[in-house]
Order: structure tokens, then sequence, then C-alpha cells
């Protein structure tokens, strides 16, 4: 699951509303390139070639972003199991296989999903694919800009404020840079949702990996799709403001709360990304 | 059929462990192996089977690609790990292996094909779709745009960075008059104007240049038929992608009306309606910028008409007008060619400000020609008016640096002009403007000095000559600065009177004085002392000034015919109507009137007779004339006492009572004795003092006398009045 904010990378220009970000196929996507790790085929010339010089960098990134999805289902089966029904996706990417409303609704029909993102192609491809889904529904939008997204008549009408929500920011915060003070406005997604919420984010870091550093740096390129702030745990943690940290903390992705210890693989407490979940009480 | 039966859940187990991530599958180790298990037991079965059927294990590649298998991986390490499980049991089932396992690699290659193209083909749908959305919404932006762009009230033209104009609206080519083929034809640069800036330009080239994105100015073009277009002009400069500059969108809006009346309110603002010529506030403009230039000396003529209000009064204010303007006209052409500012300061009050006045002479001989000018007869509705004019003139090196300054001395300079008698120039003399100032700074404080009792009276005896008797006295007001320095009445008391204050002084004297007079009497008894004091044309002028006296006289209970009152010569001899029926209230009151310095004016005696005066006051040069030294006019001392003999005859012969000032010295005491003068006064007899000193003067012969023989000579019956 992969989603990005606003291009910075690639032009750097603020003039005329083109071609949106992501409708072009000469130019690749987050969205696309991270659809190509997990051996999908909704992609590109241009984004096989990106996703190629990344993992030139970082070869285990194909595990790497399994164990991510892995740990989305994880995650998500978790709040299903605490009776949360309600789930924002921001930056949910192209679906691909073991999406949330899949997982979701294996264990409550019932429940709502809402996927948010900002390729227009990845927004246009979940919309085909959930045109018979019930209860899942996917709108393009900035993550950053929070009252959009939650003024969004959709949004507005499938939850139910007064009930918990879970809110998955899944691989996507490394995409965004300080100057957006991310902490501010991931607080702000829960500023007025109900007690029993939750926050869930995973976010790629370079502590320990030097590789992780170089693919950072191949993002921070020219033709990337979206320039890439890794993060350290510690700096992850905050983002989680003073919800209530649940355990086991922010750890490496495939060390947060493994369904048995078969499914740790050996190098897991190198993994290059960290994870965590908080709930509002 | 032979050999060991395989065991399905042996094979999911090391399948399991040889495909867990060489694909992405949304299935934990426990749930994979569940699912693979039910595979490897249809590969199994399959592969024990009597009939051979290609379907099942083809059907179990295409299920592996639907758990998301799609790594080649996946594949190559599902087909070792089924030949290592099935290959065992039994050579003779080696062509069933390599069917079951071609079955299997065909059935996953098939199942990816049609995923990969699937999801190709819904991706590129996608893509596609986001791509319409896009253009559609650009295309609505577009035609948003050029809606805008069409139907703007303010023009628009978008030019390429070589300044050639490749879009105009409508609504500019209404405002310049030019279809738009004639304007895109030409660059920006032809549509200069003689008042652009080069700094308008400057930052066009700027603009062009990339380092200014926005450019906002008033400009003006020429229209195709001539006339001028003023415009609120704003430039944008628009980047391509890579931020380069690509284009420059000018928005013009027509403020031609606004500019006009901004002009015509502007030069209304400077200007003066009647006249036309530069007013008030534009003439200050132009001084003061002269004055920046520390070098430079301008000076100014400070011209006001004489007796234009008689004009105006008598031929109405039409006439009056009419005289200005042609005036002003005339001055303007007299004087303006030669590079002096000609301005209106209101009224009949006009300036030549004339830029280089270093030189005294020429700034008279400008101010001379204002003069001339003025002069000349103006003809208005068939009268034929001749008017003067008084001018001050003043340059920078003596007015002062500021211009509110300059102003200042010009105008007490044409006070000087007016008051030295009209149709004249007079030129700036700085110790008469100190003067004038310091009498200006005095006349300030006279009403705070009232207030704060400054002023004090001292008292001079009046002395009967024919036995030495101090009969009465003369109050004199004196005035003690807050400083400390005293000051005379000469030096105050003509400011009081052009301010009016002498009415309240004068008030405060006469109480003053009666209140001392009842008080010495009040200690001594005897015969009343005669208290004279001085009282100025304008006091009696206030028609309240008999009620002024009466109300002194009550408050103090001082008797009438003990107040006597001064006035002067002249004061008495102009007084007509009003003052003359006041001096005959008082009259009536009982009060003594005196004619104060008796021989400076006409001294009509025989008008005197008219009036209700009791007694002369003969002026100090007629007895400093008497004894030796004495030079007062034609024949000598000897002339004079003849006539001052007759004069103490004619006022004897009127009934008038006679009393000398300035006795300075024992022979004019004696002479004014023997000349039957009535009373004297002066230093020679007592100096004027404070009351202490006086008192104890009054009402006996002064020491002094008392050794001294009265001279010879017969002596004379004092007239009564």
């Amino acid at each position: 699951m992969q989603g990005s904010v606003e291009n910075e990378g690639r032009t750097g220009n603020d003039g005329r509303a083109d071609v949106p970000a992501g409708v072009d196929p000469t130019q690749p996507s987050v969205a696309r390139v991270y659809d190509y790790y997990l051996g999908g085929s909704h992609n590109f010339e241009s984004d096989r070639v990106f996703a190629q010089r990344v993992l030139a960098q970082m070869p285990d990134l194909v595990s790497v972003a399994q164990e991510n999805r892995a740990f989305l289902r994880r995650a998500v089966s978790y709040l299903c199991a605490q009776g949360v029904d309600q789930f924002l996706d921001l930056g949910s990417g192209i679906p691909t296989v073991g999406n949330v409303h899949e997982v979701v609704h294996a264990v409550n029909p019932a429940a709502t999903v809402v996927y948010v993102d900002h390729d227009p192609v990845a927004v246009t491809h979940s919309t085909e694919l959930l045109r018979d889904v019930p209860h899942a529904d996917v709108i393009g939008g900035d993550l950053r800009d929070v009252r959009a997204i939650t003024g969004h008549p959709l949004v507005r009408d499938r939850f139910d404020r007064r009930r918990p929500v879970a809110v998955l920011l899944v691989s996507v915060l490394h995409f965004v840079g300080d100057d957006d003070g991310p902490a501010d406005f991931v607080g702000e997604y829960l500023a007025d949702a109900a007690r029993g919420s939750h926050l869930v984010i995973s976010h790629a870091s370079d502590e320990g990996r030097p590789d992780a550093s170089s693919a950072q740096a191949v993002y921070n390129q020219n033709r990337s799709p979206n320039r890439m702030r890794m993060r350290t745990g510690a700096e992850v943690e905050k983002l989680f403001g003073d919800l209530t940290l649940l355990d086991p903390g922010v750890v490496r992705i495939p060390l947060w709360r493994p369904d048995s210890p078969d499914d740790v693989r050996p190098g897991a407490e190198l993994y290059p990304g960290v994870a965590g979940m908080a709930r509002k009480d | 059929m032979g050999g060991d039966r395989v065991d399905p859940a042996a094979l999911a187990a090391d399948w399991t462990t040889a495909v867990l991530g060489t694909s992405y599958v949304s299935m934990n180790r426990r749930d994979l192996r569940r699912y693979l298990t039910g595979l490897a037991t249809r590969l199994v079965a399959s592969f024990d089977a009597p009939e051979w059927d290609r379907t099942v294990a083809a059907g179990v590649g295409r299920l592996m690609v639907a758990a998301h298998f799609t790594d080649a991986r996946s594949l190559e390490r599902t087909l070792a790990v089924v030949a290592e499980h099935l290959a065992p049991a039994g050579a003779d089932r080696t062509s069933r292996l390599a069917a079951l396992q071609g079955a299997l690699a065909a059935g996953y290659a098939e199942a990816l094909r049609e995923r990969t193209l699937a999801e190709q083909e819904r991706i590129s749908m996608a893509a596609f779709a986001a791509r319409v959305a896009a253009e559609e919404a650009r295309w609505a932006s577009e035609a948003r745009y050029q809606a805008v762009f069409a139907g703007a009230v303010i023009g628009i033209s978008v030019a390429e960075l070589d300044g050639r104009i490749v879009q105009v609206n409508e609504a500019l080519c209404a405002m310049l008059g030019y279809d738009a083929g004639e304007i895109a034809a030409r660059p920006i640069y032809e549509f200069m104007h003689p008042y652009d800036t080069s700094d308008n330009w400057r930052q066009v080239r700027e603009m062009i240049a990339g380092t200014v994105d926005h450019l906002r100015m008033e400009k003006a073009y020429y229209r195709k038929d001539g006339t001028e277009l003023w415009t609120d002009l704003v430039v944008s400069l628009i980047r391509d992608q890579a931020g380069e500059p690509r284009y420059l969108v000018a928005m013009v809006e027509d403020i031609t009306e606004r500019h006009l009346l901004q002009t015509r309110l502007q030069h209304q603002a400077l200007h003066d309606p009647l006249t036309g010529l530069p007013n008030r506030a534009l003439f200050f403009d132009r001084l003061e910028a002269a004055l920046e230039d520390e070098y430079g000396v301008p000076g100014v003529c400070y011209l006001d008409l004489d007796g234009f209000k008689a004009v105006n009064d008598t031929l109405g204010h039409d006439v009056g007008d009419q005289l200005l303007r042609t005036i002003a006209e005339r001055l303007r052409a007299e004087l303006a060619p030669e590079g002096h500012l000609v301005a209106r300061m209101g009224g009949d009050e006009f300036v030549v400000l004339v830029e280089d006045a270093s030189d005294p002479a020429h700034m008279r001989r400008v101010a001379e020609r204002a003069l001339e000018t003025v002069r000349r007869p103006v003809r208005v509705e068939g009268n034929e008016i001749r008017v003067s004019a008084s001018i001050g003139i003043v340059g920078r090196d003596q007015g002062g640096s500021g211009a509110a300054e300059l102003m200042k001395a010009a105008d007490t300079t044409l006070y000087w002009a007016k008051n030295d008698g009209r149709s004249r120039v007079a030129e700036f003399d700085r110790d008469r403007h100190r003067t004038d100032v310091a009498r200006f700074e005095l006349s300030a404080q006279l009403p705070e000095a009232l207030r704060r009792q400054e002023f004090f009276l001292e008292y001079q005896p009046l002395v009967r000559l024919c036995d030495g008797v101090a009969t009465g006295v003369e109050a004199l007001v004196r005035w003690r600065r807050e400083t400390g320095e005293r000051l005379g009445p000469d030096r105050f008391i003509p400011l009081a009177e052009e301010t009016g204050l002498i009415v309240a002084l004068g008030r405060w004297v006469l109480t003053e004085a009666c209140g001392q007079a009842r008080r010495w009497h009040d200690a001594h008894g005897g015969e009343r002392p005669l208290m004279s004091v001085n009282v100025a044309a304008r006091q009696v002028r206030e028609p309240d000034f008999v009620d002024d006296v009466r109300a002194a006289l009550d408050r103090t209970g001082w008797p009438a015919g003990a107040l006597q009152l001064e006035l002067t010569e002249s004061d008495v001899m102009t007084a007509g109507g009003g003052p003359l029926e006041t001096l005959g209230a008082l009259a009536d009151l009982g009060v003594r009137i005196a004619i104060d310095d008796f021989g400076t004016g006409y001294s009509n005696l025989a008008y005197l007779r008219t009036l209700p005066v009791h007694e002369l006051k003969l002026a100090g040069p007629f007895v400093t004339g008497i004894g030796p030294g004495g030079r007062n006019g034609r024949g000598g001392t000897a002339g004079t006492e003849a006539v001052l003999s007759s004069v103490i005859g004619l006022a004897h012969t009127l009934g008038l009572s006679v009393t000398a000032e300035n006795v300075e010295t024992a022979e004019q005491h004696g002479r004014l004795r023997s000349l039957g003068c009535d009373t004297g006064q002066g230093w020679f007899l007592a100096p004027p003092a404070g009351p202490a000193r006086v008192e104890p003067l009054l009402g006996r012969p002064l020491p002094r006398l008392r050794r001294s023989p009265v001279p010879g000579g017969e002596r004379r019956r004092p007239a009564t009045g």
C-alpha cells in the first residue's frame, strides 16, 4: 500500500495545472512503483525503470514491501477484533491483494472503509475495483489537507463521528517533508474523533541501514515520483502525539505483533521500517 | 502402480517453506500452509489417479497466481518441491511427473499472463480515464479562461518575451481603437509613451530576465486616433514548467477619466479659481523648493492693494472681482515671462516669488514694476478704476531660512509699507522687525501682567506754587515684570491702547488711585488731596466709562470733586459725539477735567472754551524753555516766557487753572510762580514715589520751598473751575 503527496521532485513548477501527477504514464508514480515492488502489473515502463533503480540500491526492498503489507493486514485484523468498524486509509495507492476492505469485510461485512489517494490513476483504478463492493469507497485528495478530507461529503456521509474510527497512515508519511508539519496534521485527524479511535502508522526508516539511505537518495533525485524523508523510531513516535501508544510501541515492522514466531524471519531487527498503533482514550 | 504413497501434508510443509517470501501473498505462514495443503492434496490425487487429467495440475498453477504468487521464483521452487516429493514414487511415473509439472507450469503461465494482461488493461484504462478527466478539467479551465479573456472589461494581452503580442482581447482593442490584427502585428515596445519613465521599461526588462514576476504602473498610451489613454497596468510573468520565463500577460484598466479628474483636481487644488493664478499652496511649494537649494537666494514681494475694500463697497463685488482678475493677469503678463511666480494669497493679496534675489536692487525693480502695473487704470463696466498697492519685499538672506518665517517677515514689511503711507515699497529691516517683535511680545504679556498684579502706582505731588503746599498728586502707572525689570508707561501704555487692554488697566488704576487718596485722607484728615489720573482716548470712547468712574468713586468713597482726569489735547480735540458727551457727564458728576500736554498740538484755546475743561497742564517744552540754556524757538527765553505768560493769562481768562509740568530747576519754579502759574509738578519739586514716601508731603509746604522765599511780583488769585 503506497500513496504519496504532491509531486515536488519532478519539475518544481507551480505554473499551469497541466497533467496531474500520476496521469502521465511517462512519469513514475509512487503508487504504481509500489505495485511493482509487490509483483503487480499495474505499472508502466517508467515505473519499472524507476523501481529498478531503487532496487539496485536495496535489493531486499521487495520483501520489505511484503512485510509492510503483512503489517497492514495484522493491524487491521487487530482493529476488527477490537470492534472498530470504520477505517480511513490515507495514501491507499493501487489496490493489489489483501486490501483493507478485503481483510475487514472477511471479519465484518458491514464495516466501512474509505480510501484516500492523491494519484488520479490510483483513484480511478480503485473506483473501478470497488464499483460493486458495498461499504468501501475511494476519494481523491491530499492527505495534508485534513479539512478537505474530513469535510469530504463521502467521508462525512459514511462515518459516524460519534463512534471510533481507525486512521491508517501506512507507508506514506515518509513522503511528507518536515516543512509540512506532519505531527500537526496527523493530530488533526484524531482531534475530533471519538474515544477508542486508533491511529496506525508505518514508516520507512534507515536507522542502521545504509542501503535504505541510498534508496532514499534515489527518491530525492530528479525524475522521482516524490521526495522521501525517512524517520527514526523516535521521530515516528512523536507523530503519535499524546495518544496512548499500544504495545509493543514503535518497533521494526516485522516485530509488531507477529502472528507467530515462525513469521519473524531473520534480519527483522534491522528491517528498514518501523510501525506502531495508538489509541485515543 | 507401485512405490511409496506421497504425503500431501509433508509436501505442503516443504512447499510453504520454499515459496514463502518469493511473492507477496496476503496470508500468514499458517494460512499459507493450509492453502498449499489443499493444492498439494489435489496434486497428489491427480498424480495417483488412474486416468491422467492435466486440468488438475493446470488448475493448481492457476490457483498459485490467484494467491498472487506472481514471481517466477515461486513457480521454480514449486516445481522443485513437487519433483522432490513425487519423483521417488517410482521411475515408471516419470512421464506422469513430467506431465504434471508441465501442466502446472502451463496453468501458472497462462494465469499469470491473463492476470498481467488484465492488470495492464486495468491500469491503462485507469490512466486513460484519469487523463480524460484531467483533460476535461483542463478544457473546462481553458474554456473558463477563454470566457474571462474574451468577456473581460479590463484589457488583456499576452506577449512573447521578444515583445511580439500573440493575443489581445476585445476590451483592449476597444480601449486603444485598434483591431486585434493591428495590435498583434506590433511589438509591445511600439506602445511606448512620452510619459513613460525609464524605470517602467527597466522593470519590463527585468521581468523578461525573470528577476521580477509582477509589476504595476500607471501608464499612458496613444489611441489610434491620437488621443491619450491612461491605464492602470499590471504585467505578470508566466513561466513554463521548468520555471523559465515564457509569456508576459498585461492587464490594462482604463483610468483615463480618473486620471483627468485627478489632474483637474490637482490643478484646482493648486490654483486660485478667481484669477487662475497659482494659489497659496502652490506658492509655498515653490518657495520651499527654492529654499531647499542652500545656495539659492529667493525673495518675495508681498503685495496688497490699497483701498480695495472701498472698490468692493462702492462698486460691488462683481467689479471688485473683475478688478482682481485684471490686475492678476497684468501682473502675470508683466512678471511671469521673466520666471517670477505670481500667486494670489487670498483677498487682495498677491505675492511674487523671485528665484534669485541676491541683488537687492533687482528685487526693488521687480517690486516697482509690480507697483506700476497695479497703478495702471482698469476699466470695469464703464468705471475707470485706479488703485495702488503696498509691497513688502524680503530676501532669504534677511528673512530667515524657513518659508513660514520668510512670509512672516514679508507680511511685517508689507505692514510697514501700509503704515508708512501706502502705494510704496518697503524693504525688510531686521532691527525694525526685531523691535516690532519685542513690542508684540510685550503686548502679549499685558493681560497676564494685569491678572498677576504686576502693575503698581507711583504718585508725583502737585504743588501749589503760591505757598508750596502739595495739594494733590498725579497717579503714574508702572510695570514690574516677573523678571524684576521696571517699565515706565511710555513702554506699555501705547501697547495697551492698541490691544484695548487700556480699558481694564485704566479701571484698575482709577480704583487703586482713589482708594489710595481715601486712605491718605482717612489717616490725616484735613483738606482732600486732588487725585489726578491719566485717561486714554480709547477709555473715554467706551460707553461704560462714566459708569466705571462712578463705580470707582463709589467703591472707594472718594468724592468726585477730588478726582481729576487728564486727557491729552489731541484726544480731546479729535473727540466728537459720544466722547464729548462723556466728558460732559463726568463734569456734571463733579470730576475735574484736565488737558494734558497742552501746547503740543493745535492748542486751540477758542475751541477749549466750549469744552467742560477745568485745567490745562502745560507740556514740558514750555517749561524747559525757561531760564539759562532754554532754546525754545524764536526769541529765546524771553520769547518763551512771553508765550507762557499769555497762555496762562488766556487760561485764567477762560476760567481754567494751569499746571506746569517738568519743573526741574529753582529758576523754572521761580519764574512760573511769578508768571502766576497755579500749580507745578516736576523733579525739582518732588519726584514720583510710592505712597509711603509721598504721604508725609501732602497738605503742607514742601520742605525745600519753606526756606526759599517767594519771589517778588504780584500774586494772582488762582482760578477755580
